[in-house]
């Protein structure tokens, strides 16, 4: 069927003019993002894309991905359909398909009679999943989402009339190759006249090419723009796991933080036009489950709604509608209270199938909060007076740092002399309970034979909590001041007891140029055990069942999950048991970003209650943790659950050194 | 019309120790920090700035290193900030240093009336009280101590009006201006410094007033002019503490014991 040539050219020429032109706007946004670079390592990119975006290795986790991952695959194959469809209505002499030798035209056929039909079934699946099971996390009856599918369908069903009208007519030389069609053919188009069937198939044609360039005029328009920006999102995603946010410049005259859409990076901006609305970030967030504001979905959503509502003032180029980035309550606009309630657990990053960046967005956006108006919940101003006067959170006397070590021989780091420091951090040094594991730590060390030595009063906070909260400026000089230090001291091999400190001297402190070997205590304990240097019981001794919490900061953040695991199987002779969000999926405790040192805004339940909750489910004796911060938030979880006499919390390094031989 | 803090750089007293033999400070590595009353002192003064537009002069006397303290106060939006530093100004009492900076008061006066002086209550190295009181008495100007709210200024009728916070009592009182006000730390919450302004202020002129700008006579100053001299520190001895019984196991008897403790001491009359 070839429909007129000239009306459809106009058609065309128009829609494509459009589209182009929609495209331009949307991007010409993007343009306007801070510079960061994503077009290195271009291999290793491609790689990203073809795995993570052609094959689809994030939806598919997720039973329903599957169905994505088909329509995605039968919209990739229709891709070449289409294509040749446009051309031939413009130049139906010169290309066809038809064209092609006999063989490969059949198969194509096949191919496209197959993919369609199997196209219209995904689109009914995920109709069908929307009206009757709908998920709670996504907005299962968006207008959008129906449109979009509705056009999808149509799209089938106008291949297919076409292609059934031509079959009926005998116009279609491939017609025992297209067992659908041939089906609507006989099934719906049989004794119908010859005229009646070259009405039909130019309707249905007419039918196709409409739906299917207003199609792509709709998606610069709708959450649908996912279908243009993904692939390209899965090339820009970052190569190392985002685990941290660049550094700041402090020169006068800088502005710092993200106080308005611009000041995002350009990456951050086109993960906003990358977000399918598929809810998984919200079903995982810790602060959106326990009721909180915060809901990392709706984070990017009005940084893109803000992007598209201040265009004009953006590009200059009408009147002023300053919509503002950070403010409460209206639909592009992100408010503080939700800013202020992230953990930076780093769950929604590790299930979004497209690798939207949503922890540093809203760390972005705390530090216009922190440096540019010093504006910030109340209870973090002496917090951040602590830090700056004393370099720990609690505005404890440094000299307290060596109480621990009143009763035991601890030896200084020296260079040459000692070979680990071991880095005790503010918690294990100045938290009465965590000193407890800060003794258990270097029993082992010492019963290992491991040669390590402290920093004692020098010793300084790692900056953490400073830079998830967006306090930059105080974090460099105590970076600096740290790295002064390690230098002078001729620091090489680091062991912390704490996932942040760790975290923090692995990957933040790497861009201050310092090279660091970085190990967490976990890791080189079951290392000792590993090499045979602790001889264990290998019995539960007390202990009873251990239920195990992955450290978001050790477990999501640097992939250490195997090793605590295996160091208590080996200390106790059994398995932990699992909670049901374990490995990349656990629930943070509540105290990572700085929440630690914050009140939790109101919600139907505290983050660490619920978590608390969780590990209670297992019938536990003992929690396992491998954090100070967990620790406390369980140890306070059990207190409200009344279950602090029956259940008790211990790191990981405590079952280790009660079960040394 | 101004309003003049002055503000105190002391060693972080939760960090000094007390060297036994020679019964001196021991302040190596010690930090030092703003006086705590003295960040309230510099917040008011700041507020007074935003309510009614005075401009705000900071203060402070001490070794040339204080000039990292002004220049916190710098970041927080003070309008010029004077460090004064000599080998004559050391070693003062709160006699001498009240001299120094009533000194530096009345100098500033004379380029732009002064209306409120502000002092934080005490610092917590010498805990006198005595050097605001001090300041006022040299410059003839009304002093209310212990104020924990300025409830109004009234530029025209040229006086204050304030709380102070008494023993179990608040007192609302009235003032001519100009005053000198001491203050609780619970008048004000103190500001956090945004970035901007903590880097304009790494830049900012501390204007150095030697005793070559403030001509006093040196007699007057520093340790010669000082009414009292410290002989020694010592930390008082205190008693170790000791564990009564066995309070979790056996309640009642550990309480028997204490009572009877305390009867054995005289604390206790049965």
């Amino acid at each position: 069927m070839s429909p007129n040539v000239t009306a459809f050219a106009i058609v065309f020429a128009a829609a494509i003019l459009f589209f182009i032109w929609s495209v331009y706007r949307r991007f010409r946004l993007i343009a306007l993002g801070q510079p960061d670079n994503r077009f290195d390592a271009i291999g290793r990119r491609i790689w990203n894309m073809l795995f993570f975006a052609f094959g689809q290795r994030r939806v598919v986790k997720r039973t329903f991905g599957i169905n994505h991952f088909i329509l995605f695959w039968c919209f990739i194959i229709l891709m070449i359909a289409n294509v040749e469809f446009l051309l031939h209505g413009l130049f139906s002499q010169q290309i066809a398909l038809s064209k092609l030798p006999d063989g490969t035209y059949h198969t194509l056929t096949t191919v496209f009679d197959i993919v369609s039909i199997l196209a219209l079934v995904t689109v009914v699946i995920a109709m069908g999943r929307r009206l009757l099971f709908p998920p709670s996390y996504i907005d299962a009856k968006s207008r959008d989402a129906f449109f979009i599918l509705s056009m999808v369908a149509m799209l089938m069903i106008a291949f297919f009339g076409l292609h059934g009208a031509e079959i009926a007519n005998g116009v279609e030389k491939a017609e025992d190759y297209m067992p659908i069609s041939n089906a609507v053919a006989s099934g719906i188009f049989d004794g119908v006249s010859t005229n009646s069937l070259d009405t039909w198939a130019e309707t249905f044609w007419w039918i196709h090419a409409i739906v299917l360039l207003g199609f792509l005029n709709y998606l610069p328009y709708s959450k649908h723009m996912h279908v243009l920006t993904a692939i390209p999102n899965c090339f820009f995603k970052s190569l190392d796991k985002v685990n941290t946010q660049p550094r700041e410049g402090f020169k006068q005259g800088n502005s710092f933080g993200a106080g308005q859409v611009s000041e995002l990076s350009w990456k951050g901006l086109f993960d906003s036009y990358s977000c399918t609305e598929c809810g998984r970030c919200t079903d995982i967030c810790p602060a959106t489950s326990t009721g909180k504001k915060l809901n990392p979905r709706l984070v990017i959503h009005d940084i893109k709604v803000n992007l598209l509502k201040n265009e004009s003032v953006l590009t200059n180029s009408g009147k002023q509608v300053s919509l503002p980035l950070i403010g409460d309550n209206h639909e592009g606009s992100v408010s503080e209270e939700v800013l202020w309630a992230c953990t930076t657990c780093g769950a929604c990053m590790e299930v979004c199938p497209v690798f939207i960046e949503h922890v540093p967005r809203i760390v972005d956006m705390r530090r216009h909060l922190v440096e540019m108006k010093a504006k910030f919940p109340e209870e973090l101003l002496t917090f951040f007076e602590n830090m700056e006067q004393r370099s720990n959170p609690w505005g404890i006397a440094p000299t307290e740092r060596i109480k621990w070590t009143a009763d035991i021989e601890v030896k200084p780091f020296e260079a040459g002399q000692t070979e680990y420091l071991f880095y005790v951090g503010c918690a294990g040094a100045l938290d009465s309970r965590a000193r407890r594991v800060t003794m258990s730590t270097a029993k082992i060390l010492d019963t290992a034979g491991v040669s390590w030595g402290i920093l004692g009063k020098e010793e300084l906070c790692c900056g953490d909590s400073l830079r998830r909260l967006g306090n930059e400026y105080v974090f460099d000089r105590m970076v600096q001041e740290n790295i002064k230090m390690f230098e002078a001291k001729g620091v090489k091999r680091i062991v912390t007891q704490c996932p942040h400190c760790f975290s923090t001297f692995k990957n933040d402190y790497r861009q201050y140029g310092i090279d660091l070997e970085v190990i967490h205590h976990t890791e080189l304990i079951d290392r000792l055990i590993k090499s045979g240097k602790l001889n264990l019981k290998s019995e539960r001794n007390g202990f009873g069942n251990i239920v195990f919490h992955d450290s978001c900061y050790l477990g999501r953040y640097n992939e250490v999950y195997e090793a605590p695991r295996h160091a208590v199987a080996s200390a106790t002779g059994h398995d932990i048991h699992e909670m049901h969000n374990h490995l990349d999926k656990s629930f943070c405790c509540g105290a990572g970003g700085g929440r630690m040192w914050m009140e939790e805004s109101p919600g139907q339940k505290n983050i660490n209650v619920a978590r608390t909750e969780e590990a209670l489910a297992n019938n536990p004796k003992t929690i396992c943790v491998c954090c100070p911060y967990c620790m406390t938030m369980f140890e306070d979880g059990l207190k409200d659950k009344d279950a602090d006499t029956n259940v008790q919390v211990l790191d990981m390094a405590e079952i280790v050194a009660e079960s040394l031989k | 019309m101004l309003v003049v803090t002055c503000i105190k750089q002391v060693p972080d007293t939760t960090q000094v120790k007390v060297d036994p033999e020679t019964g001196t400070l021991i302040r190596e590595g010690v930090p030092f920090i703003i006086n705590p009353f003295d960040i309230h002192a510099l917040e008011e003064s700041l507020r007074l700035k935003d309510r009614f537009g005075f401009r705000v002069a900071v203060l402070s006397m001490g070794p040339p290193n204080t000039e990292v303290t002004l220049r916190k106060a710098l970041a927080l939006g003070v309008d010029q900030a004077i460090l004064l530093s000599d080998r004559a100004f050391g070693g003062a009492d709160t006699l001498a240093t009240s001299k120094v900076l009533a000194e530096a008061v009345r100098r500033l006066s004379e380029q732009e009336d002064v209306g409120i002086v502000i002092t934080g209550k005490q610092t917590i190295d010498g805990d006198t009280a005595q050097v605001g009181p001090g300041i006022a008495t040299r410059l003839g100007y009304q002093q209310l101590t212990l104020v924990d709210n300025i409830e109004n200024v009234d530029l025209h009728a040229n006086k204050i009006t304030a709380r102070r916070k008494l023993e179990g009592r608040h007192e609302r009182v009235e003032s001519k201006l100009p005053v000198l006000i001491s203050v609780v730390r619970s008048i004000n919450r103190p500001r956090y410094p945004t970035v901007p302004m903590r880097l304009m202020a790494e830049d900012a002129e501390v204007i150095l007033w030697d005793n070559q700008v403030m001509g006093l006579d040196p007699e007057t100053i520093g340790l010669n002019g000082s009414a009292t001299q410290v002989r020694k520190i010592f930390s008082p001895e205190r008693d170790k503490g000791e564990i009564l019984g066995d309070g979790a196991a056996d309640l009642g008897k550990a309480v028997q014991l204490l009572v009877s403790k305390l009867v054995e001491k005289d604390l206790l009359h049965i």
